[in-house]
């Protein structure tokens, strides 16, 4: 995927230049950018490795077990018929949990493990429609996941800061609302779509297989 | 003085006083997280190096403006600037092609333009969609994700919509 998107770029880049009369400007940003690659990884470094520190301390206190805490019932609401205490659930949790500190090397794994275990403990379920389609649970689960749960917008901020704003982080409470509402809207559309689209496959999927 | 002051360094003596008193040695825990955050940027930058290059010379060719032209009657629709709009495209594919176009967003426009102000948003509140459904399914045997990328894409679409809005209430 990312091999087409980058040969379009540049592909692109010389045909846009051409058609424009300035490929010397494509040259020259080819030179630069490559320096600006390096300044920009260089601000990003700063920012992971303050938030990388700080989050290392969380976590070897045992903060981020005691904040899965709080959150697992309101998340054992969210995924019908799960397993209250069995291993789905418990990952699930800490990927969320990772998710809102900004752990996204840690989140992954979990995220990972959270989907196999799913499948496993959902796969005699009656929320199982056939071992190859997505349970509701699975689809809540990846849903929770391509919203942003992220708390503070590291990578914003530092990008900001380092083209000059005069406050970096003036946009929490907008990047709030707008996480919060974007989560809303996906798991709702998720169980409403849930109902209709389990009607819609009902008829052409044989039960219990 | 806004709650937006607070956020950060409130969330760090919390961090610190806390691991003080589970009894956690939290200088050498602070520095060791500070070697991964290194590995971190090891691990992303050969991406985040390619995406900037090509980005970088798409923008220079004039390719970014033109994006932004064609998509300009949709962006209007939702409200949003039109230098935005190649940050959505590229969003739900990759973390790393957005940082990318991001930053060209904000060097072009400035970052407390309006149009910079509302990539931030953007960026800060949304994922790698597509990636994130591939990857996540692909650790399992569904084949069908059913109503998992409508869902996410509602979530998207809100998010798009309320960006603008959310920072023209917030700002101006």
């Amino acid at each position: 995927m990312m091999k087409w998107v980058f040969a379009g770029l540049i592909a692109f880049s010389l045909i846009f230049g051409s058609i424009n009369g300035d490929v010397a400007s494509v040259t020259e940003a080819a030179l630069s950018e490559s320096q600006n690659a390096v300044t920009l990884s260089l601000t990003l470094c700063g920012v992971i490795c303050l938030w990388s520190g700080i989050m290392r301390v969380a976590q070897t206190a045992g903060l981020t077990e005691q904040l899965a805490k709080a959150f697992k019932p309101i998340l054992v609401k969210l995924f019908k018929g799960i397993e209250p205490n069995g291993k789905a659930i418990g990952y699930i949790v800490l990927n969320i949990t990772a998710n809102l500190l900004g752990l996204g090397n840690a989140s992954t794994p979990f995220g990972i493990a959270a989907m196999r275990e799913l499948e496993k403990e959902e796969s005699n379920s009656p929320n199982q429609i056939g071992s190859e389609y997505a349970t509701d649970n699975m689809v809540i689960f990846v849903v929770l996941n391509t919203a942003s749960l992220q708390i503070i917008p590291t990578t914003a901020a530092a990008l900001r800061l380092k083209n000059g704003s005069a406050a970096p982080m003036e946009i929490l409470p907008c990047v709030w609302a707008a996480s919060l509402a974007a989560l809303t809207v996906s798991v709702i559309t998720a169980k409403i779509l849930s109902k209709k689209r389990r009607r819609l496959t009902a008829g052409r999927i044989p039960k219990n297989k | 003085m806004r709650v937006s002051d607070f956020a950060v360094p409130v969330i760090f003596v919390f961090v610190l006083i806390y691991g003080l008193c589970r009894k956690v040695d939290i200088f050498s825990e602070f520095t060791r997280g500070i070697k991964e955050g290194l590995q971190t940027v090891l691990d992303i930058f050969p991406a985040l190096f390619a995406l900037v290059l090509a980005v970088g010379m798409f923008r220079a060719s004039g390719g970014l403006e033109f994006i932004a032209f064609l998509f300009s009657p949709v962006m209007k629709l939702f409200g949003i600037p039109q230098e935005v709009a190649p940050l959505l495209i590229m969003r739900p594919f990759s973390g790393s092609g957005a940082v990318a176009i991001y930053e060209s967003v904000l060097a072009e426009t400035g970052a407390d333009s309006y149009a910079g102000r509302v990539a931030s948003v953007i960026l800060g509140s949304s994922e790698t969609t597509f990636y994130t459904i591939a990857v996540y399914f692909a650790a399992t045997k569904v084949k069908k994700t059913r109503h998992a990328l409508p869902s996410a894409m509602a979530g998207d679409m809100t998010l798009w919509i309320l960006s603008g809005i959310l920072v023209s209430l917030w700002f101006y």
